[in-house]
């Protein structure tokens, strides 16, 4: 099929619909499927310590691989705090100048907020960490969503193009 | 396009004209306001257990964003206590429309509106709004500087207490001097918002037949009537077009003697396909988008020595950030999208076309603050139930729910929402560039990149 047909198979009506279950199919095989683990090994042990000090942690952003063992020892430097890590359910907390140990195994992937669950001042609702267990699935899953919904849309509209106002050459070379 | 007319029904019609339930809602609502001012003053420092703040920060703002402004467009307007006091002392009166021989001197005096016959310069002191602010740029500035103190204001009850009953007062001082609302056409920092993203609401409110009102003796919907009063928003509801400046108060539907007011539901953003003409409203766009990603970085993301300089304020860190927040929302974000618009090869000037796409801005900034909320809200819904409980944080268990814990919800789901919202948000924008350049007679594709380039920084920071 040379170019031309091809675009006029894309612009009738029968191309623009396989167009769009093209781009839902590929939108919800980017949501859904699950992502190749590249950084797969044997489950390491983790102790991370993480000082906690005026409405911020310290590390505040932790990289496990799936499976990990992890060891939180939670060190609060002023008043009390708390660590609650989102969708895992977890919580310990640290009195001040005391520590606190949370061990746990990273078996859900993605990224996750931890924050602190023990009111501590001002910003308290705003003390936030966060934890990645593998890839940051729903960055990468809506970033490439992002792409193609633009490229979807954009390829199955042709009313500019037929109007010769959606010129990426010249926008290019200029 | 126009699905159907909700107050043709009889018992619709009826509710909607009755000021009853608009007054009993608008008097409950103006009794929390005022707990939420006093429990700021006299209640617990501590913001996450301060009625104040979980009333308004958390329940009123995730209602505002993720129900009302889609869905009712300006409804909260019609409900909104704030401009309460100083229309009542305008009408001199809280409910109807009193006769002339029963109202005040004081009341005729500080009247502009509400007569069929406009009153004389001598007889009134309300004046026009002045004619070089008769836009939102104040708005735009009162939004920004909210934006600038948000991290203090939302977490320090005291501090949104002051800012409420400073609403308060404004909205009051503003009734005695100027005619009608313009404190919530030109000042009000929420209004502007609202305006904005009311377009994208299936609700609006609109004229059934354009004759009746050329043939219209008086105006009432305007100039009043012996029945009701004329648009307290100013707005002569014949020439409407978009919902933005009409504030759903429906004092048009009580004293139109014709009947020929509609309020119609219709397909969402039927406003958006006029673009925007005003630089005012475009920059709104932008900083509704940019202050989305500050508040994502500042509130949820994992940067502690942000949210400290953010709050510290007037030190050194704080100066920093509010250069950055201005900066941002003010002349990177905008002079991105003019830099984008001029490598449009040809069509219409860059200002222009700058102006008309940042129509586009309004899906996705509507879809960030909803990623934004839904995050936001379900992080901190537990406050909701503690709160009620202990409103005032003095130990109280007045529905047996101060005792339970801090826990969030949504889980999983969260992220995947807020995903969705990004990226159909983008999507819709993207739409709207391409209609937008047939019309403009010039390319979508640097709208599109800036639209693109802005909602890959904003998923990165949400997830």
């Amino acid at each position: 099929m040379n170019p031309t047909n091809l675009r006029n198979f894309i612009a009738s009506r029968t191309g623009k619909q396989l167009a769009w279950i093209l781009i839902i199919s590929s939108g919800l095989l980017i949501a859904f499927a699950p992502l190749p683990d590249f950084s797969r090994s044997a489950p390491q042990t983790h102790f991370i310590r993480i000082e906690a000090n005026k409405f911020a942690y310290q590390p505040a952003q932790l990289h496990v691989n799936p499976g990990d063992i992890v060891t939180i020892e939670l060190a609060s430097t002023d008043v009390v705090h708390g660590l609650y890590l989102d969708s895992y359910d977890l919580a310990v907390q640290s009195d001040p100048g005391q520590t606190a140990t949370l061990t746990f195994i990273a078996d859900k992937t993605g990224s996750f907020r931890f924050r602190c669950n023990i009111t501590c001042g001002a910003l308290h609702p705003f003390m936030i960490g966060k934890f990645t267990v593998g890839v940051n699935q729903w960055l990468y899953r809506g970033w490439s969503l992002a792409i193609l919904i633009v490229f979807g849309i954009l390829a199955s509209t042709h009313g500019w193009r037929r109007n010769n106002t959606f010129n990426i050459i010249s926008i290019v070379q200029k | 396009m126009t699905l159907t007319s909700i107050n043709n029904h009889p018992l619709v019609n009826k509710l909607l004209t009755n000021r009853w339930p608009q007054f009993i809602l608008q008097a409950l609502l103006l009794a929390a306001f005022l707990f939420t001012i006093l429990s700021g003053w006299i209640g617990t420092p501590v913001g996450s257990h301060n009625f104040g703040i979980v009333f308004l920060w958390i329940t009123w703002w995730a209602l505002l964003i993720l129900v009302a402004v889609p869905f009712f467009g300006r409804g909260w307007c019609s409900i909104c206590p704030i401009p309460l006091p100083g229309e009542w002392l305008q009408r001199g009166n809280l409910l109807g429309k009193k006769s002339e021989a029963g109202r005040s001197q004081v009341s005729k005096a500080i009247d502009g509106i509400g007569s069929s016959e406009a009153p004389s310069p001598q007889e009134t002191i309300h004046r026009r709004w002045p004619r070089v602010f008769r836009n939102i740029w104040l708005q735009n500035g009162s939004f920004l500087l909210l934006g600038l103190f948000s991290p203090i204001i939302l977490t320090s009850p005291q501090v949104t207490a002051v800012v409420l009953a400073l609403m308060l007062v404004l909205a009051f001082a503003t009734s005695i001097f100027f005619e009608r609302r313009s404190f919530c056409r030109y000042l009000c920092p929420v209004s502007g918002f609202i305006g904005l993203y009311s377009q994208v609401s299936p609700l609006e409110l609109r004229i059934r037949n354009k004759q009746d009102c050329v043939t219209c003796l008086g105006k009432p919907c305007y100039n009043g009537s012996t029945t009701g009063y004329g648009c307290p928003w100013g707005v002569f509801p014949a020439g409407l077009q978009k919902n933005t400046n009409c504030g759903l108060c429906l004092e048009c539907v009580r004293v139109c003697p014709k009947n020929n007011i509609s309020i119609n539901l219709r397909s969402f953003a039927t406003d958006l396909e006029r673009p925007l003409t005003r630089m005012d409203e475009a920059y709104k766009s932008f900083i509704m988008l940019g202050s989305a990603m500050t508040y994502a970085a500042v509130l949820l993301g994992p940067w502690g020595a942000l949210k400290l300089h953010s709050y510290a304020v007037f030190t050194p860190g704080w100066m920093v950030y509010a250069v950055a927040f201005l900066g941002l929302n003010l002349a990177i974000l905008p002079g991105l999208m003019f830099s984008l618009m001029k490598l449009n090869p040809k069509g219409a000037s860059p200002r222009a076309s700058f102006t008309a796409f940042s129509t586009i801005l309004i899906p996705l900034g509507l879809m960030f603050w909803l990623a934004f909320s839904l995050s936001f809200l379900a992080s901190n819904v537990s406050y909701i139930g503690i709160s009620l409980s202990d409103p005032l944080g003095w130990g109280w268990n007045l529905i047996g729910t101060a005792g339970l814990g801090w826990r969030p919800i949504g889980g999983f789901f969260i992220q995947p929402l807020q995903v969705l919202s990004l990226v159909g948000g983008l999507g819709w924008s993207t739409q709207l560039a391409i209609k937008m350049a047939k019309v403009q007679n010039v390319s979508p594709l640097p709208a599109i990149i800036f639209c693109l380039l802005t909602t890959l920084i904003m998923l990165w920071l949400i997830t």
